[in-house]
Formats: C-alpha cells, sequence, structure tokens
C-alpha cells in the first residue's frame, strides 16, 4: 500500500515549489546562516572587549599586590579576585572561564630575597583569549623582574592547562544554532502548509488521487532531513572556518538530523492539523515553538540559565537534540548522546503517532 | 444500473441540517446538475457522492460502490473539481499533471491533456500567477488525469467571467461527448439550462423539483400566459367578462391560460373590450420563472450580483 514512487513524485514536487517561493528558500538555508554569522559575530569575533581574569592571590604580601597593580594597568584584561580557600581549577570551570593567574604563597618574600617563584597563568591552549593573557602576564612580569631589587630574574611564568579540554562560546552555538534550524524550518513551514492546505481543499483534492497521508507526511520529513543536512554543513563550516569553532563531524550528528525533522515535521503538521485556520495555527505554533527557541539552548548553553530554568529546558524536546548535537559534536561523548536519541526516539514516536491519527484529508 | 442513486440523503453538522432527504439518480452518459442557491447543501451533497464526506442518513450508491467505505476504488475512477479549485503554489500546470500521472501511475501526456481543456497556452505558467478561468481549467485537467468516467464539478464557474464561463461549458460538452458522467452544482440557472440533461433544484436541503427543465417547468412553472399592453379598463373588462385569472401591473395584463380554449377566449374578450391594446403576446414560463418561484427571490438575486 505504502508507495515510495508516490512520496518521490510528492517530494519532487514540494521541492521545486520550496525552491521557486524565495520565503521557502530563506527560512531553510539563508537564514540559519545569517543567524550564526550574526551570532558568531557578536560573540567571538575581534575581542575588543576586556578578557575577565580570575586572580587568586595566596600570597597578599606587598610584592603581590604590587603585581596585581602592574597587571590591572593594562586595559586588555579585567581582573577579578578569586577567593583563596577554593580550587582555582574549579572555580574557574565554576565561572565558565579558562582564564586565571596564581600567585603563590610566599611570592612576596621570594621576591624580595630574589629567590625563583612562579606565577601561573591557567589558560586553554586553543583559545585566542588566552594567548592574549599569557602574554600579558610575560610582559608584566618581565617589567616586574627589571623593577625589582636586584637584577636577577626571580619570577617566571609558568602555564597550566585550566581544564582537559575547553570550549569557546562559539563551540556552543553551533549546535545550538543547528537546533534552532531543526526545529523553526519544519516548524514554521508545516504550520502554514498544513493549516493553508486545509483552507484551500487541497488536502482533499490529493485524497482524491491514490496518495495517503502517510505518504504525505514522509515525504515532507524527507524533505526536511535534507535541507537540515545542507543547512548542518553550511553552518557547521560557517562556524568552523569564519569562527574557529571546535567541533567534529562524527557520523553520531546525522542521528539528530534525522530524528530533529521527524519530530518537528510531525509537531508543525499536528498543530497544522488541529487548528482551524491558518491564523489560528500559526498563534498556536508560535506558543508551541518560541520556549523551545530560547529555552532549549539554542543562543546559549542551558548550563548557564537558573536552575528553575533549566528543569523548563529539560522538559522541551529540541533540548536532547541540541544536548544530543553537543555530546556528539564538541565532547565525543556517545553514550549520552544515544540517551539523548532515544528520547527523541520515544517522544517523536508519540507526536507522528498523533499526527497521523488526527491528519485526516477527509472528514465526517 | 444508474452511475449515481441517491435516496433520502441526510446530512447534519450540529443541529443543522444541511441535506434534508434528498433523493435522485444519474443516468451513466448524462449531464446532471443540482441547481440551488448558496447554503442550499449543493457541496455538502456532491462531496457525500466524492467519498468526502460521510453521511448522516440515508443511502448512496456511486458507480455501484459506496462512496466512504470504498473511497480507494471510486477514486480510481471518478474525477472532481472542488468547489473554488486551488492548488499548490509553484508547479505548473505542466508539472501538476506530471504530478498527478505519477500519483495515479498512468501514463499521460501533459500537452495533450492541457490542449483538451483549452489551457495549453498556459503550461508554463506556475499556477499562483494563472487566471481564476486558467485555475479551474486546470482543476478540469487533474480531475482527468485518470480517465473517468465520472466527473464531479462543485460550481465550476462562480467568479468567472463570461468568456471564461463559455471556455468551462465547451469542456464539460465535450467530457458529455467523450462518453462521461457528468455531474455538477451550480446556482446560475443559465448553466444548468445550458449544459444539464436533468436538473434537480435544491434548497434548504431538499430537492424541490427535479427532471428535464421542461418537465420542471411543466409541473412547477405557471403554464402559459398571454401578456398584453393595456389600461385598466382592459383588466376590469377580462376581470368581468371572462372566468380567467387577471393579474395587471405596470401597464401590463397578464392572463392566465389553463385550458385548450382559454386563449381564443381571451384574445376575443380583448377585442369586445374595445379598450386600447398593443404587444399582444403569448408565453410560456421559463426555468428562470419556476426557479424564482420555487427558492423565492430574494435567495437568488442576493447570489447571482
Ligand atoms: N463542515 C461544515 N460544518 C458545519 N456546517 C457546514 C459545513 N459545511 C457546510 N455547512 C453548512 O451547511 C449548509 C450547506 O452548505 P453547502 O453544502 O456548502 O451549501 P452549497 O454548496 O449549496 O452552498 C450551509 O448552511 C453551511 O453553512
Ligand atoms: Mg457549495
Amino acid at each position: 500500500m505504502f508507495s515510495f514512487k508516490r512520496v518521490i513524485a510528492d517530494l519532487k514536487v514540494f521541492g521545486k515549489g520550496n525552491f521557486r517561493s524565495r520565503e521557502g528558500l530563506f527560512f531553510t538555508l539563508v537564514f540559519p546562516i545569517i543567524l550564526i554569522l550574526l551570532f558568531g559575530a557578536i560573540f567571538s569575533g575581534g575581542s575588543s572587549a576586556p578578557t575577565t581574569v580570575y586572580v587568586q592571590n595566596l600570597d597578599g604580601g606587598p610584592a603581590s599586590i604590587a603585581f596585581i597593580a602592574a597587571l590591572n594597568s593594562t586595559s586588555a584584561i579585567r581582573l577579578v579576585s578569586a577567593p583563596t580557600s577554593v580550587n582555582l581549577t574549579q572555580y574557574l570551570s565554576s565561572h565558565s572561564s579558562t582564564n586565571g593567574i596564581l600567585i603563590p604563597a610566599g611570592f612576596t618574600l621570594a621576591y624580595e630575597e630574589d629567590q625563583p617563584v612562579n606565577v601561573t597563568v591557567y589558560g586553554n591552549p586553543a583559545s585566542t583569549t588566552s594567548a592574549v593573557v599569557s602574554g600579558i602576564t610575560s610582559e608584566v612580569v618581565n617589567q616586574f623582574n627589571i623593577e625589582g631589587a636586584s637584577n636577577v630574574h626571580s619570577v617566571r611564568v609558568s602555564q597550566e592547562v585550566a581544564v582537559s579540554k575547553s570550549y569557546s562560546y562559539i563551540d556552543f552555538l553551533v549546535p545550538g544554532l543547528i537546533g534552532f534550524a531543526v526545529l523553526t524550518s519544519p516548524m514554521f513551514a508545516l504550520v502554514n502548509v498544513s493549516s493553508s492546505y486545509k483552507r484551500d481543499k487541497i488536502f482533499k483534492q490529493l485524497s482524491l488521487t491514490p496518495l495517503t497521508e502517510t505518504e504525505w507526511l514522509v515525504s515532507k520529513i524527507m524533505w526536511y532531513i535534507s535541507m537540515t543536512a545542507i543547512s548542518f554543513v553550511l553552518m557547521s563550516l560557517t562556524g568552523i572556518y569564519l569562527f574557529g569553532a571546535q567541533i567534529s563531524f562524527s557520523p553520531g550528528v546525522a542521528l539528530f538530523i534525522f530524528i530533529g525533522p521527524f519530530m518537528f515535521v510531525s509537531l508543525g503538521m499536528l498543530v497544522g492539523t488541529i487548528s482551524n485556520s491558518p491564523e489560528s495555527a500559526a498563534v498556536v505554533g508560535n506558543l508551541v515553538t518560541f520556549p523551545m527557541m530560547f529555552l532549549s539552548g539554542t543562543f546559549f548553553p542551558v548550563s548557564s540559565m537558573p536552575v528553575y530554568l533549566q528543569n523548563v529546558a529539560r522538559v522541551l524536546p529540541l533540548y536532547y537534540v541540541i544536548e544530543g548535537l553537543t555530546n556528539v559534536m564538541i565532547y565525543g561523548n556517545y553514550a549520552s548522546a544515544l540517551v539523548d536519541f532515544g528520547v527523541l526516539v520515544a517522544v517523536s514516536a508519540v507526536i507522528f503517532a498523533l499526527a497521523v491519527k488526527f491528519f485526516k484529508w477527509r472528514e465526517d | 444500473m444508474p452511475a449515481i442513486e441517491v435516496s433520502d440523503l441526510r446530512k447534519s453538522y450540529g443541529s443543522l441540517r444541511a441535506v434534508d432527504g434528498i433523493s435522485f439518480s444519474v443516468d451513466a452518459g448524462e449531464v446532471f446538475s443540482l441547481l440551488g442557491p448558496n447554503g442550499a447543501g449543493k457541496t455538502t451533497t456532491i462531496e457525500i457522492l466524492e467519498g468526502l464526506r460521510d453521511k448522516s442518513g440515508g443511502s448512496v450508491r456511486v458507480l455501484g460502490l459506496d462512496p466512504w467505505s470504498d473511497a480507494y476504488e471510486l477514486h480510481k475512477k471518478i474525477g472532481v473539481i472542488p468547489q473554488g479549485f486551488k492548488f499548490l503554489d509553484y508547479p505548473t500546470p505542466r508539472e501538476a499533471v506530471g504530478y498527478y500521472a505519477a500519483l495515479f501511475g498512468k501514463k499521460v501526456d501533459p500537452d495533450e491533456l492541457l490542449k483538451r481543456v483549452l489551457l495549453e497556452e498556459a503550461a508554463s505558467t506556475y499556477f499562483l500567477h494563472l487566471s481564476g478561468g486558467q485555475k479551474q481549467k486546470l482543476g478540469m485537467a487533474l480531475s482527468l488525469v485518470n480517465d473517468p468516467e465520472l466527473v464531479f464539478l462543485d460550481e465550476p464557474t462562480t467568479g468567472l467571467d463570461p468568456q471564461a464561463r463559455r471556455a468551462v461549458w465547451e469542456v464539460v460538452r465535450k467530457l458529455k461527448e467523450e462518453g462521461r458522467t457528468v455531474m455538477l452544482t451550480t446556482h446560475y440557472l443559465e448553466e444548468a439550462e445550458e449544459l444539464a440533461d436533468k436538473v434537480a433544484i435544491v434548497d434548504h436541503g431538499k430537492v424541490v423539483a427535479a427532471g428535464t427543465t421542461s418537465e420542471i417547468v411543466e409541473a412547477h412553472g405557471s403554464g402559459q400566459k398571454l401578456m398584453v399592453k393595456g389600461g385598466p379598463d382592459l383588466e376590469e373588462y377580462l376581470r368581468h367578462n371572462t372566468k380567467l385569472i387577471v393579474e395587471a401591473s405596470g401597464g401590463e395584463v397578464t392572463v392566465r391560460l389553463k385550458g385548450k380554449d382559454d386563449a381564443l377566449v381571451a384574445l376575443k374578450a380583448i377585442e369586445e373590450s374595445g379598450a386600447a391594446w398593443s404587444d399582444l403576446m403569448v408565453r410560456r414560463d421559463s426555468l428562470e420563472d419556476t426557479f424564482l418561484r420555487l427558492v423565492g427571490e430574494g435567495a437568488v438575486s442576493e447570489e447571482t450580483s
């Protein structure tokens, strides 16, 4: 009964229509790129704003205070002092930062006695801001040594990696915005298509052909999976080459490029089907889409949100798409990604079943 | 076996009885028209026949099938152009026909089919940019892709200009010539008169008259009447000196003719009256007169304007 030939015939007409209607193409392919250019430029382009550096002063003596004052006089970094009681590495990671400077206990004594002493700079080797921080610190150390009581260069800089691997905002932004595209392009399109086809009796028209509701839905799912795959590639390349995003194209990505559009085509279809008019469908569609659009980790990592919002995020299906993509593309954490995928399969199956149940071309 | 058989068909939307016990039958090869004002229940009826809506009561057979439960089978044999046919914005008529051909698994030459519905000149224009008449013609082309024995047209010319309307009529006549059964609904009397072999006039979900146009006029019309221009003196004379029903309005006197000799009686009386008269004629009630009588003038003039 299910005919793949009919799915392809429908896909051809729908796809051509999408390429011919400029808005369709804009929202599927151009808009996601614009987003990534925009957010990439805002958050990772030319770091004109001073970089925040956490300083932990375990010494507290006059030399260490003078050293911090010298660091502070450069405008490229902004110093924030970290409490002396904490482990600086953990402190940095809990503040989502990789930049820190540790002044050890006994710094003043060693300085006055011209004994060698190390100032440790924590940073992310891959990040440009960390390079800036360690460069500035070295310079300040050099000056400090020259101004010292003797000519012996007793203060040295030693480098420490703050975390085993660290990530910049753009790394999170790429999977986030891919998730955004996975959500918005099929949702908005299907809400609109299904409600306007209903109004224009195009579904009735189609029901007079051998094409079935399920075949029609599968054709839309296939179309949006293809479009998502294309925008995934375009967005990732933009992120990598323009903003130096550190992401990997692992095959696990395919799971989410498949299940995401599958879910949101079905959800859009469901919303469009149960609404009486394209106008009310648009309203319901927005009600469903907007919370997901902002709270699922699209524009900022969910971990940076307040806890109660994090709990909200966890009931939004898009959260699992983005978390899954992040797990695969950034952490290479396949076990967690599989859990995300499993959640999505279960949710999608329910939504798809509901869409098929309510999506009837004829009326009783 | 008739192509369509409808008996005591009923359909309610909540408390509204949109179709309230309609019966008729359509023979194969016939053009049948449901004629009635807006809201009469035409679309509801035709969509039940097409298997697009379920009925609330009564019985329906189309080509020997139950349209609702055998829809998949039925749809292979019928063609449908819904009221106000709309389609996807971007396929061209040629692509749309190709799409339907692929869905039906039929080998169809799109250009040949578009020629048959007089749409060849717009074969590569996006649907979005077609005129109302051209859209309607594409609807016809699509309904013919599966070479149907029975074609349904729901108000095929509503909103079209007279020229486009005539083109649609031409195609409907061709469908009949090709031996297909055609069922169409319309609220244009002229259209039913022009195309249909048989007409059923529906109003408020009921058939108020059915048959060929002359049968309807015979049964429901007011018969023949003699009309003559003349003043109140003529009217007075006729009223008092014949047993006929006499009406007058706007300087015209109308005499209803029932029996075979009534015309002669009336003529004789007119001569005897000595009153001034002119423009004498004998007329039969038209379908329009009958239609207006049956469904009420208000409903129709509001509709066709
Ligand atoms: N799906 C529906 N739900 C509720 N009422 C309907 C529906 N379709 C038609 N109606 C009502 O049924 C009546 C007959 O409508 P319809 O069959 O479309 O008439 P026509 O085609 O003759 O204009 C109208 O009063 C209309 O408002
Ligand atoms: Mg109608």
